[in-house]
């Protein structure tokens, strides 16, 4: 690993003043991914900024909904009795995050700031307009089988990697950042962003910003709920396709749907189209699957990715019915 | 000796004041230079920093016994264990977090330690593989491999051992398909996971305290 500068903060305010002073270094907190990143030279902070000491690790519960930390370990939220009880979406979908180790690591705010697997990304002898703009994306026309099929650029065909993410942005969640000039918030479906011309931007954070937090509100989807996802080995992968469903039902009748999917664009993708098509419909097999040929609508493959086409409405499908029960 | 060692309860020299070259506290007067009312403020915080190639001082906790060690940022506490405690029995496999060989228990909880900047563990406990038996009496789940012959090469051992642990102390061991899920950030190339699950299974069952 190249060598780095190294500094410890106590307080949001240090650490977004440290890097206001060092542009060219970078926060640390669990460092799954970072540190992953650095050994492979594909990231090079020339100073860490370890944020684990600031007071962001609370998960407490408001009148507005769930006020969870930045700092809060994956593990923790996995395992907090609220979010077992009343946010089970997030719960399901931490779980089939990562392995256990890893969890015990990984923060909230560093799931977020995941970069992506592609593995041009991470290999630096190859093209990549994510890593060194400009450069071309070896995935385009390369081995694309983990590659978007929602949302892509000529540039970039990259996908989220995060499970976490998804049922934040089914669940309608919020992210609070502090920066150079002051706080504000950002709806969770606006952080991460499309490729574009700059897939070099994972998100909309601006310059010197810090995650400190992210709030879910109050919701309905305690019961009807699952996170599917589909993988080349049962446990510990990146997702081919995952899907984030959400149901609040009155009998058999749909009051409210939720739908995100992940592993198929440089985002968490909300299925809007087919969550408004699902309210007011009664939750049957047939209703899901047109709400999954809506969801499906504009989805374009690369090749090797082709089977996510097919793949794609059959999870949604299956996400929606194993919520239903 | 670049490593002082000193054995628990056992009254150290003052590590900060005879180290102090190592340390630079950011001062208010430094942040003064940068003129901004901000940066004036974040002055008064207490920042460690080491400048590049310089050691931190790092007090921690490895196996029940105390260390006060130097060492640079970008070290590892894979590195750590193995290169300056001499502790080789984690292992080092990917190196990336992908295979479970480096993992120990830091304040009780099962990590990669190949993931983990040394640095960043300052007044942790940690246990690792030679932590487990006491003296010569090994330690249940090692008893428990040997018995239902749960490894092979060995290498992935001591790694799935103390990740089989933390699975039995998280309460993620009730039965096969839920020990399968969570030991599954620990990979072993020669295949013998039935075998590791039915050691699981079984130190699960004699519901010895670990």
């Amino acid at each position: 690993m190249i060598n780095f500068e190294y500094t410890r903060v106590s307080s949001v305010k240090a650490a977004v003043d440290t890097l206001a002073k060092n542009p060219t270094g970078g926060f640390i907190a669990g460092g799954t991914n970072l540190i992953d990143l650095m050994k492979k030279g594909v990231t090079t902070p020339t100073r860490l900024i370890d944020i684990n000491n600031l007071p962001l690790k609370d998960i407490e519960e408001t009148i507005a909904g769930l006020k969870i930390g930045a700092l809060a370990i994956n593990s923790e939220v996995s395992q907090n009795e609220i979010v077992k009880e009343k946010y089970p979406l997030l719960m399901m979908a931490l779980k089939a995050g990562a392995s256990a180790q890893l969890r015990n690591m990984a923060t909230v705010g560093g799931n977020m700031m995941q970069r992506t697997r592609c593995t041009y990304f991470y290999d630096i002898a190859m093209p990549c307009n994510k890593r060194q703009p400009g450069s071309g994306c070896g995935a385009f026309q390369g081995y694309n089988r983990m590659h978007a099929i929602f949302g892509a650029s000529n540039k970039c065909i990259a996908v989220h990697p995060s499970d976490m993410c998804v049922a934040l942005a089914a669940l309608n969640a919020t992210v609070t950042v502090s920066g150079p000039k002051g706080e504000r918030k950002i709806l969770f479906t606006d952080f991460h962003r499309l490729p574009g011309d700059n897939p070099e931007k994972d998100n909309t954070l601006l310059k010197g910003e810090l995650i400190t937090g992210v709030t879910i509100p109050k919701n309905n989807f305690t019961k009807n709920v699952y996170y599917l996802k589909i993988r080349d080995r049962a446990s510990y992968a990146f997702a081919l396709i995952s899907v984030a469903a959400a149901l609040e039902l009155n009998g058999n009748t749909i009051k409210a749907a939720r739908l995100a999917m992940g592993g198929v664009a440089h985002k968490p993708w909300r299925l809007t189209e087919a969550e408004k098509f699902l309210t007011g419909k009664t939750a049957t097999k047939e209703n899901f699957t047109k709400a999954a040929e809506l969801a499906m609508k504009g989805a374009k493959a690369y090749g090797h990715n082709d089977f996510k086409l097919k793949m794609g409405p059959i999870a949604i499908v299956e996400a929606l019915m194993k919520a239903a029960q | 000796m670049d490593n002082e060692k000193t054995c628990p309860g056992h009254n150290e020299t003052n590590l900060y004041a005879s180290r102090r070259n190592f340390l630079r506290t950011s001062t208010a007067l430094a942040a003064l230079a940068v003129a901004s009312p901000v940066i004036v403020k974040a002055g008064e915080n207490d920042e460690k920093i080491a400048a590049l190639f310089e050691k931190m001082p790092l007090q921690i906790e490895v196996n029940g016994m105390a260390h006060s060690l130097s060492v640079e940022p970008r070290v590892t506490l894979l590195d750590l264990l193995r290169e300056q405690l001499h502790l080789s029995g984690t292992k080092k496999g990917c190196d990336h977090g992908q295979c479970g060989a480096c993992t120990v228990h830091v304040n009780g909880k099962r990590i990669n330690s190949c993931l983990s900047l040394a640095v960043m563990n300052e007044g942790k406990k940690v246990t690792t593989i030679e932590g487990l038996a006491n003296g010569d009496k090994l330690h249940p789940m090692q008893e428990a491999f040997i018995k239902h012959d749960g490894f092979q090469c060995g290498y992935c051992t001591p790694g799935q051992i103390m990740s089989a642990v933390a699975c039995i102390n998280e309460g993620h061991a009730s039965n096969e398909e839920e020990i399968k899920e969570f030991m599954s950030g620990n990979i072993c190339r020669c295949g013998a996971y039935p075998n590791i699950v039915d050691a699981i299974m079984d130190v699960k069952k004699g519901g010895q305290s670990l």
